[in-house]
């Protein structure tokens, strides 16, 4: 009989009550268990970075952390940043200067530089490709998404 | 890729996980950042029968300066802390600056100091340089004393140690440097944040004669275990730390290594960029150390 632990998770600033096995992947329980699906999961060793969620405001994979340690922690997922109708100015400026093409690396890519924006407002282009080294794209060749995180923080610095 | 089945246990303080450890025996296994065995776990490569996880003993976490002037951290401290900490920045220059080579940012966020070291990943950077910083480990169990092991006796093997399964890595203990210390890191990998192909790190002391006083050299990626060289001490303790000795120190330890072939790159290659490596960390280290950094 598999062990079941009860968790209370507060995830984009609602509280989840769950049953989970010890086994579940945070990044399974935000999908499955969650409905969640912006949270993307690519290599599941912590190779690829399309899982990385903010987890009590830091930047992690979620593929390397058991839903169980989640319980008493804050998450936040893409689905915390904007809506269709309202996007977060980092999604604008990833729409204005084409910084994704199949998506599937963006929403990770997206939670990693929210917090390092915050940090760093005005980073050069060899700190934005720093922050980003832990992401994996295969189809925009960086070139790109480094333009988009650079219009995104002269977009957030001038509160437009 | 999803674990297979485990049992899981969250203590609160350091006994009852010591007293947990104990209680499950050879099933147990202790989970600290979890960046190395969770992602072995999801290859089904490690199957525990059960996880003591050490992320809710906030008693783990700190990075205090002990008396002498060195500085005791605690083994779940993060990564991304040690690195950015003013102390360790201040007194261990080397472990900032290898630190930053370290995956990526978001495995530094939750990857711990104490975890990396006992995981003893022969491709890690953390468990060679407890090494050739002369590091302590306290080790504590529930049925015995507690006991402090020099890093360099603590690591046997790849991925082994002499934990044992009812032991628990507590704390990591840096003795401080004598003034006019230098120290560098030197890696070469495929990509930033990959495994290095081939690194080395080394701690040079100066006496008040600009000789060398103390020589320490770690070198890693190239054997099963980080190497501390003994060769090094041979050729620069005593005597004038010149480029044409670092050089001699590259060839000197080709004895000493024994790196294998991979997709990456071949024993070859590798022993080639330990003697380019090896004279440039040296002369970093020597910079430093004349600055008395």
């Amino acid at each position: 009989m598999a062990q079941l632990i009860k968790i209370k998770v507060t995830v984009n600033d609602t509280v989840y009550e769950r049953e989970v096995e010890p086994r579940l992947l945070l990044s399974d329980f935000i999908r499955h268990e969650l409905g969640l699906f912006g949270t993307h999961v690519g290599c599941e060793h912590g190779m690829c970075g399309a899982c990385t969620i903010l987890f009590d405001g830091e930047p992690v994979r979620s593929c390397l952390i058991f839903a169980v340690q989640a319980n008493g922690h804050e998450i936040k997922t893409v689905e915390s940043l904007g809506t269709p109708e309202h996007l977060h100015p980092l999604q604008e400026a990833f729409n204005e200067k084409h910084g994704l093409q199949c998506g599937f690396c963006t929403p990770g890519i997206l939670m990693t530089v929210v917090p390092f924006l915050e940090e760093n407002p005005h980073p050069s282009e060899d700190e934005i490709r720093e922050a980003i080294d832990g992401n994996i794209c295969r189809c925009t060749g960086y070139e790109k998404i480094i333009e988009s995180v650079q219009a995104a923080s002269e977009k957030m610095s001038s509160g437009k | 890729m999803k674990p297979a089945q485990f049992d899981y246990f969250a203590p609160a303080s350091v006994e009852e996980a010591l007293d947990k450890l104990a209680e499950l025996g050879y099933d147990g296994k202790v989970l600290a950042g979890g960046q190395s065995l969770i992602a072995a776990m999801n290859f089904r490569m490690a199957r525990p029968g059960a996880l003591v996880d050490l992320n809710n003993i906030p008693e783990l976490s700190f990075i205090k300066p002990t008396a002498d002037g060195g500085l005791a951290i605690g083994t779940m401290t993060r990564v991304h802390t040690v690195e950015h900490s003013p102390e360790v920045i201040k007194r261990f220059p080397l472990l900032p600056e290898v630190a930053h080579y370290i995956g990526h940012a978001q495995i530094r966020r939750r990857g711990s100091f104490g975890g990396a070291i006992a995981h003893a990943d022969p491709s890690g950077q953390l468990p060679g340089i407890a090494k050739v910083m002369n590091a302590k480990c306290l080790i504590r169990s529930k049925d015995k004393e507690d006991r402090w092991v020099d890093a360099a006796d603590l690591i046997i093997g790849p991925f082994m140690t002499v934990i044992e399964y009812e032991d628990l890595l507590t704390e990591v203990v840096l003795p401080p440097n004598p003034p006019r210390t230098g120290s560098s890191y030197q890696q070469v990998a495929r990509q930033h944040g990959g495994y290095a192909l081939a690194a080395c790190a080394s701690v040079l002391t100066l006496d008040e004669k600009n000789q060398c006083q103390d020589a320490r050299l770690i070198l890693m990626g190239v054997g099963e275990m980080p190497i501390l060289s003994d060769k090094i001490k041979e050729i620069l303790i005593g005597q004038e730390p010149t480029e044409a000795a670092f050089k001699t120190v590259g060839e000197a330890v080709q004895s000493e290594i024994d790196p294998s072939t991979d997709l990456n790159g071949t024993a070859e290659y590798r022993r080639d960029l330990i003697r380019v490596l090896v004279p440039r960390s040296l002369a970093l280290s020597l910079e430093r150390a004349k600055k008395g950094s």
